[in-house]
């Protein structure tokens, strides 16, 4: 399907344009979503989208699903209680690198830990867009920002890392540039039966790449293509390769880490409900 | 049939969640509602229903607010620093309309306070906690039988004016044991179920409201009518609407769907009022006193009666107005510095002298020390 009838099916009516910034790449990630939802064959009524609150967050009143846009960095807790009221949604959490690794930090290891089956789709942009260009976790050391106007002297998170040890059992990357795989990331995400994880890195022109003389949109997707090394690439490297690439900014793209080991939380809640009636 | 048990409080406020259809609870432990997450955490899967021990306060309230969307009747409980640290969520419920109960038993404050102490710190936070203009329904029990049956009228009110409503407990109602007679057969008791849309999807608007009803139809997540939750103010349709006139509706329905219903959700209580020349105004934990006070009090022939609001907020105002024109004086009685004592003189506004008696020292009152308080604004 192509992206106009795409928008047709599963974008509501009158409710473009979005807020977004020319160059901005939350309309490829939010696109991306649509096309993973399509390449999945699922309904829209089946499909829950909980965004927090941001400029990529806005995706959730765009999209004809079941949506909310919540609070700054509360998603995962309402997806959550949405999941374990009915878990046959397939419940989608849109959430910015600010709502999801700082106010939302507590929430996002503990949805994992539980491996609740949610889709967490992470809109990486390494900035506070919506508030004009403030530093987050995902910012990388060294950058400028409106409050860091000698640049940031904090590390930034790796956020798959981060989410692998909380206890995600799927945990994937993908950038702006490489859209169809992109899409068939998140697809796999949703189709993945516990907590997954996809970390859309993204491109702010306007409040990241200004500050910090990343050029045109184009020039800063052109770093995505530049610095995103696909999985299988990337584990061909020796460990001394490796750490030149990660000195250099590069990143390993594609699913990184999967496993089906680990019980879904609710269907583990499901036995609760059986030993608290009596049942082994 | 029913059964005569000795509970607690917060025993009873489960009991209640149960029979009232509560199918989720999230939360996380804090003194002195704990009880409450622990016995729904062995009760809910029992009826089929589901408790989350979430990793923090804001997100019990928070998984509430979503199982809620779910279509699932939710609740959650906490103290003091817990009931901070939900008030964001709290406001998200009231301009969402998302119907939820929280449980608030109260402990001596501010921040970690007296944790095992009753108080009433929190009857201002509990109508002006959260920011901006919003409106919620507060109810206060004063025994452990009232905190079931109103555990399932604050679900029952949530459900039909879809707004977050607070059971206002402390330290002594939630840990106190008493008698109480529970239905065998919890299908008997009345409840309330949100009204849910029966147009065709298409035709769903998720906050349309006529003239008559204000309360508009709620949808469940997942069940063909999909519909869009914003804490941003919105119109009719549910999204964002950021004109002078549409904020002004959208706050104006919001007060005025429980505003002009307040015959349905203010209940009191009278206590030898037919012929009080005085009366004590208390309610909660800090009531329980009243009761033995007043009848010391006419013991030695004083005409004194008790008012107490069981529907804390919206604040009882014709009742007290009424209150003040019957009566020589009022004697506030709350365990705290002076909080509700300004809203009853606001009301009285002058019509009779209105006495405060707060109490913030760890302890509930003694009915000695409360008729030592009622003489003395009687000038006796």
């Amino acid at each position: 399907m192509g992206m106009e009838q795409l928008v047709e099916k599963y974008f509501r009516p009158g409710r473009l344009p979005h807020i977004w910034c020319p160059g901005c790449g939350n309309g490829v990630i939010t696109g991306a979503i649509v096309k993973a939802v399509d390449k999945q064959g699922l309904s829209k009524d089946e499909v829950a989208l909980i965004s927090g609150i941001g400029c990529s967050s806005r995706s959730s009143g765009y999209l004809d699903f079941n949506t909310a846009n919540t609070l700054h960095g509360r998603a995962l807790p309402i997806a959550s209680g949405l999941k374990m009221a009915n878990p046959a949604l397939k419940v989608i959490v849109a959430s910015g690198d600010g709502d999801c690794t700082a106010i939302g930090g507590n929430h996002l290891i503990h949805a994992a830990r539980r491996n609740i089956d949610l889709t967490l789709v992470v809109y990486n942009n390494s900035i506070y867009g919506m508030t004009g260009g403030q530093y987050s976790p995902m910012t990388p050391k060294g950058s400028k920002a409106t409050t860091a106007p000698y640049l940031t002297i904090e590390p930034s998170f790796n956020l798959l890392d981060l989410a692998k040890a909380a206890g995600a059992t799927f945990c994937a990357r993908a950038t702006t540039f490489h859209v169809p795989l992109m899409v068939d990331v998140i697809a796999k995400g949703i189709a993945h039966k516990g907590f997954s994880i996809i970390e859309c890195v993204s491109a702010c022109p306007i409040n990241f790449g200004r500050q910090n003389k990343a050029g045109t949109p184009a020039k800063m997707m052109e770093w995505q293509r530049d610095h995103g090394v696909m999985k299988a690439a990337w584990d061909k490297m020796d460990e001394e390769k490796k750490a030149e690439a990660i000195a250099a900014g590069k990143f390993p793209i594609g699913v990184l880490f999967e496993t089906n080991d680990v019980q879904e939380y609710t269907e583990a809640y499901d036995e609760v409900i059986r030993r608290a009636q009596g049942g082994k | 049939m029913s059964r005569v048990l000795l509970l607690q409080g917060n025993q009873a406020v489960v009991e209640g969640a149960i029979a009232a259809g509560v199918k989720f609870y999230g939360g996380y432990p804090i003194t002195p509602s704990t009880e409450i997450a622990e016995q729904l955490a062995a009760r809910l899967p029992q009826v089929g229903g589901k408790f989350m021990q979430t990793e923090d306060e804001i997100a019990g309230l928070g998984a509430a607010i979503g199982a809620s969307m779910g279509g699932k009747k939710a609740m959650t409980a906490t103290s003091g620093p817990g009931f901070s640290l939900k008030q964001e969520m709290l406001g998200l419920a009231c301009t969402a309309e998302i119907p939820v109960v929280l449980v608030d038993v109260q402990r001596v404050g501010p921040a970690t306070g007296q944790p095992t102490s009753p108080a009433q710190g929190e009857v201002m936070m509990t109508r002006w906690g959260t920011h901006g203009d919003h409106w919620v329904i507060v109810v206060s029990p004063s025994s452990v039988p009232e905190c079931f049956w109103l555990t399932i009228r604050a679900v029952n009110l949530a459900e039909k004016y879809r707004v977050p409503v607070i059971i206002l407990m402390d330290e002594v109602i939630g840990h106190m044991r008493e008698k109480i007679e529970l239905p065998d057969d919890y299908s008997t008791v009345e409840t309330v179920d949100r009204v849910r849309p029966t147009c065709k999807p298409e035709e769903y608007l998720a906050y349309g409201t006529t003239e008559d009803n204000m309360v508009p139809a709620m949808a469940d997540y997942g069940s063909g009518y999909r519909w869009h939750v914003t804490g941003l103010i919105h119109d009719e349709t549910g999204f964002p609407k950021g004109t002078p006139a549409g904020t002004v509706n959208a706050l104006n329905r919001l007060h005025d769907k429980i505003y002009n219903n307040l015959a349905d959700i203010v209940t009191f209580e009278n206590y030898k009022m037919d012929d009080a020349e005085f009366a004590v105004l208390s309610f909660g934990g800090a009531a329980r006193t009243a009761y033995e006070a007043v009848d010391m009090a006419r013991a030695e022939g004083l005409k004194v009666g008790f008012f107490r609001p069981i529907t804390i907020w919206p604040f009882p105002e014709k009742e007290v107005k009424e209150l003040a024109g019957k009566v020589k004086g009022i004697l506030v009685h709350e365990l705290n510095y002076g909080q509700y004592v300004l809203e009853v003189e606001r009301v009285v506004a002058g019509k009779c002298p209105v006495t405060l008696y707060g109490k913030y020292d760890n302890e509930s009152a003694t009915p000695q020390e409360l008729l030592a308080e009622i003489k003395k604004a009687m000038g006796r």
